[in-house]
């Protein structure tokens, strides 16, 4: 494997060296004796499926956890990483796959919480503070504003404050776990320019995601596990996706777009005039049986909010919903579940696990009323449930009665999405349906939502990346900052329109 | 594996609790004597159901500091019923006691589901008010043992198998509350709601009108102990059970069930209030003055949560290392 640059590489001392890193948890050896190296100025992407042990290795580098052996070297010499504290001072800073901020502070306090800059006299400088906040924001060329609180942000939003508050930090080490999830396209290249500074600044940046077309445009250097081993690694260039793929899963996957096309039947929903007093405006659309309509826009346009108030999350300011050509409102989550309408929600962590709940009770949770008997819940039947769905998306898990909490981000996804299914909806309305799921899942994902429409239910599709929204819908609503920017018809989609509807550049 | 840990908790505090039996049996012979342990478990009843209601609550993400009020007020209600009126038969009374514990506790919920006040705020308002409405019912006056009759108190003084029935009522309680805990839509919608309000609310879960149930669940369960309460110690006045409810928290916290919510088991709360019962009953026996007592009994606590809390996290350590060898378990549930 490419002879050539390993050799080069070994010329140069690693600015970061793993070796022989292995962590165990409960039932899983989570990483078993796993070597990795990051280089001054390279990206290494750190490849591999749901539960490789991939965010495992951020967290001991980052001192949230410490290895049961193996080390960490740092320039070529030892060091050991007994807290978070220790890796800061080290020059590593981490964007992790869970972001943990604080919803009561402000954007600024989030992102120099812990390293603010001080006046003389040692108290906060909050000048320095908010100023600082709002050039790194401006950097990520985004507009929030550094004094609102946290709370009032959207997903996306919190996730941009999440990469600032990591490059807000003089670090050497920059470690990026699955950044781009939350993100649209037009955020992702941001983003990837912030990256190419950063390299140029000859830090060391290690990139994880499961979009091959991300890997293949930022990453130098791979390395990829599976189950916990480091299976190969080397230089991206003249390595094929397919070689990799087969590396990661132990066999090639094609991933076609198995959307099925189906002749579509009535209207199921019609959203008219829908509006929300500070999220979106106006949004009219119609929802038939069978269909998958896409939902596409920037980050902040106001897809998941529509979502929400379609699911009595939060209530409409005026517009109409009809259901079956019945006017309806929806006050409560309750209620749009009776209705058969269910709500995957982007924010898994937040508002779509229990993570202290196993993973059986988490998947029959909102099918309760299906799973007892006066009501008495009946386990038995809660297991049957759950294990059909583990099984469908691969779930993989010591037991179906530990915690979720214990899972992988990518497993802790596919409960979530299993739990919503499990409720037999007739409305579907799936947001980021695949954000970090690895490519044999997602094709697994996709397949289901394809049989779900074949089926007749009807899917709202909320995602920012396009091949899904291309390849899987039959429609698609643009959305431009709260607004409608116009439905494309499915022989009517490329890439290109539907980005400049986003952005609004003509 | 949270799970297995607390399992593990639980018997941890078997453990504890069977050497402390032990310890004290070396100093007074008498004290490991079947007789003797079931005399501690039905001096602990009261604190065992109260502790289950106060589960109840904590594990909502909330708490219930009126439980000890609600105990004087309710006390203070069927007591004066059973002096005005003798021949009122005592399954009237106990509704009467359930009835209104259920209503006080009611009061708590509405205020924390409906106006969406913190529950510390609320109980600690009604703490007051609880025992102050005991007053005003009273006019500060005692209901004393002459003038309660003879089924209201000798009923729950009753053996059945060498225990009282006052005890029993207790084991019925804990299989109740296993139950609903356990078993029932309500007692995973309490856990969901504590655990994850966020999510439960996406699951469709009312979680407003789940702490409501869970304050009405605590309030009945205090209505409960009020009639217990009182035909215990023969007399009601308005400062029955001063403090009680720091007890009922006690219980919880050494039980292991999480103040933030969403973590813990009946197991764990029955365990909880026994330990503490054995200590209080213990002190006595090895002749330690009541002051002391107090501050034993205090310090006692703050111990075994320390070592609680230190012993999970070391526990944690040993099991990884001895699952990791061991391997995969294999998706088999
Ligand atoms: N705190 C924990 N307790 C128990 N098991 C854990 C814990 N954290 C991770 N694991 C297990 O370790 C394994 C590796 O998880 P990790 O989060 O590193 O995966 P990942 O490669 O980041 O996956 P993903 O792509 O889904 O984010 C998984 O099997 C997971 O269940
Ligand atoms: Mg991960």
């Amino acid at each position: 494997m490419n002879q050539i640059a390993m050799s080069d590489q070994r010329l140069e001392t690693p600015l970061l060296e793993m070796r022989g890193i292995s962590k165990s948890f409960p039932g899983v050896k989570a990483l078993n004796d796993v070597n990795i190296a990051l280089y001054a100025g390279k990206v290494t992407a750190l490849i591999g499926e749901n539960g490789a042990g991939k965010s495992t290795l951020v967290k001991i580098l980052t001192g949230i956890y410490q290895s049961d052996e193996g080390e960490i070297r740092v320039d070529g010499d030892a060091v050991s990483f007994t807290n978070a504290q220790d890796a800061i001072d080290f020059g590593v800073t981490a964007i992790h796959q869970e972001t943990v901020l604080f919803d009561e502070l402000s954007v600024a306090e989030n992102i120099f919480l812990g390293h603010a800059p001080k006046t003389r006299l040692g108290f906060v400088n909050w000048k320095a503070v908010n100023a600082r906040a709002l050039a790194l924001l401006h950097s990520l060329e985004s507009n929030i504003d550094p004094r609102t609180r946290l709370k009032n942000l959207s997903i996306a939003q919190r996730h941009l404050v999440a990469i600032a508050r990591a490059l807000s930090v003089e670090a050497r080490i920059v470690i990026m776990d699955e950044p781009t999830a939350a993100l649209s396209r037009k955020e992702v290249d941001d983003l990837f320019q912030i990256v190419r500074r950063l390299k140029g600044q000859g830090k060391a940046i290690l990139f994880i995601s499961h979009k091959f077309d991300e890997v293949y445009e930022i990453a130098d250097n791979y390395a990829v596990f599976r189950d916990g081993k480091a299976v190969g690694s080397g230089v991206l260039a003249g390595t094929g996706q397919d070689e990799i793929v087969r590396l990661m899963v132990g066999r090639s996957i094609e991933h076609a777009f198995p959307k099925v096309e189906i002749p579509l039947g009535e209207a199921v929903l019609s959203v008219e005039n829908y509006t929300h007093p500070t999220e979106f405006r106006d949004i009219t659309f119609t929802l038939r049986k069978g269909e998958i309509f896409g939902i596409y826009g920037l980050v902040g346009a106001g897809r998941s909010e529509i979502c929400q108030s379609l699911f009595g999350v939060t209530r409409p300011s005026g517009g109409k919903l009809r259901l079956h050509g019945e006017e309806i409102t929806i006050g409560s989550p309750g209620e749009a579940i009776k209705a058969g309408i269910v709500y995957v929600p982007e924010e898994r962590g937040r508002h779509g696990a229990v993570l202290e709940l196993p993973i059986y009770q988490n998947i029959s949770l909102p099918s309760l009323t299906r799973t007892s008997r006066s009501g008495f819940l009946r386990a038995s039947e809660e297991f049957a449930l759950a294990r059909k769905y583990a099984e469908r998306f691969d779930l993989r898990a010591a037991a179906l009665s530990v915690p979720v909490g214990t899972l992988s981000g990518g497993n802790q996804q596919k409960v979530v999405i299993g739990k919503w299914l499990a409720t037999q909806p007739k409305i579907l309305i799936l947001d980021e349906p695949t954000k970090g799921i690895d490519i044999g899942s997602k094709a697994a994902v996709h397949a289901f939502i394809s049989e779900l429409a074949g089926e007749g239910l009807s899917i709202i599709m909320v995602s920012s990346e396009l091949p899904e929204i291309l390849g899987m819908s039959d429609r698609v609503l643009v959305m431009r900052e709260g607004l409608s920017a116009g439905i494309y018809e499915r022989n009517h989609l490329n890439a290109e329109t539907l980005v400049r509807a986003a952005t609004g550049n003509a | 594996m949270i799970r297995q840990l607390f399992k593990y908790r639980e018997m941890l505090l078997v453990v504890v609790i069977a050497i402390l039996v032990a310890a004290f049996s070396t100093r007074s012979p008498g004290f490991a004597r079947p007789a003797n342990l079931a005399n501690i478990f039905n001096d602990t009843s009261i604190l065992i159901i109260l502790a289950l209601g106060q589960m109840t609550v904590i594990l909502t993400k909330s708490i219930d500091l009126s439980v000890a009020a609600n105990v004087a007020f309710t006390g203070m209600a069927v007591g004066m019923l059973n002096a005005a009126h003798p021949d009122l038969p005592l399954a009237a009374i106990v509704l009467v006691a359930l009835g209104i514990g259920a209503v006080l506790g009611a009061i708590n919920g509405l205020f924390v589901w409906k106006l969406g006040i913190p529950s510390i705020v609320v109980t600690l308002g009604t703490l007051t008010i609880y025992r102050g409405m005991a007053f005003v019912l009273s006019g500060g006056a005692w209901v004393n043992a002459h003038q309660m009759t003879e089924p209201f108190l000798q009923t729950p003084r009753q053996l059945f198998l060498g225990l009282p029935l006052l005890g029993w009522t207790a084991i019925v309680i804990v299989g109740i509350m296993y139950l609903i805990m356990s078993r029932t839509f309500l007692g995973r919608a309490i856990y969901a709601s504590g655990g994850n309000p966020t999510a439960a609310v996406y699951a469709g879960i009312d979680v407003g009108r789940t702490r409501f149930y869970a304050f009405v669940i605590s309030g009945t369960l205090a209505g409960l102990c009020a009639y217990l309460w009182v035909s215990r110690y023969a007399v009601a006045y308005v400062d029955i059970a001063a403090g009680f409810e720091l007890d009922t928290v006690a219980a919880c916290v050494i039980g292991g069930i999480s103040t933030l919510g969403g973590i813990g088991t009946v197991a764990g709360a029955v365990l909880g209030a026994l330990f503490l019962g054995v200590i209080k009953n213990a002190l006595p026996v090895i002749d330690i003055s009541p002051f002391a007592q107090m501050a034993i009994s205090g310090s006692v606590i703050i111990a075994a949560v320390i070592f609680n809390a230190r012993q999970e996290r070391r526990r944690g350590r040993i099991i990884l290392r001895d699952r990791g060898a061991s391997e995969e378990i294999g998706v088999a549930a």
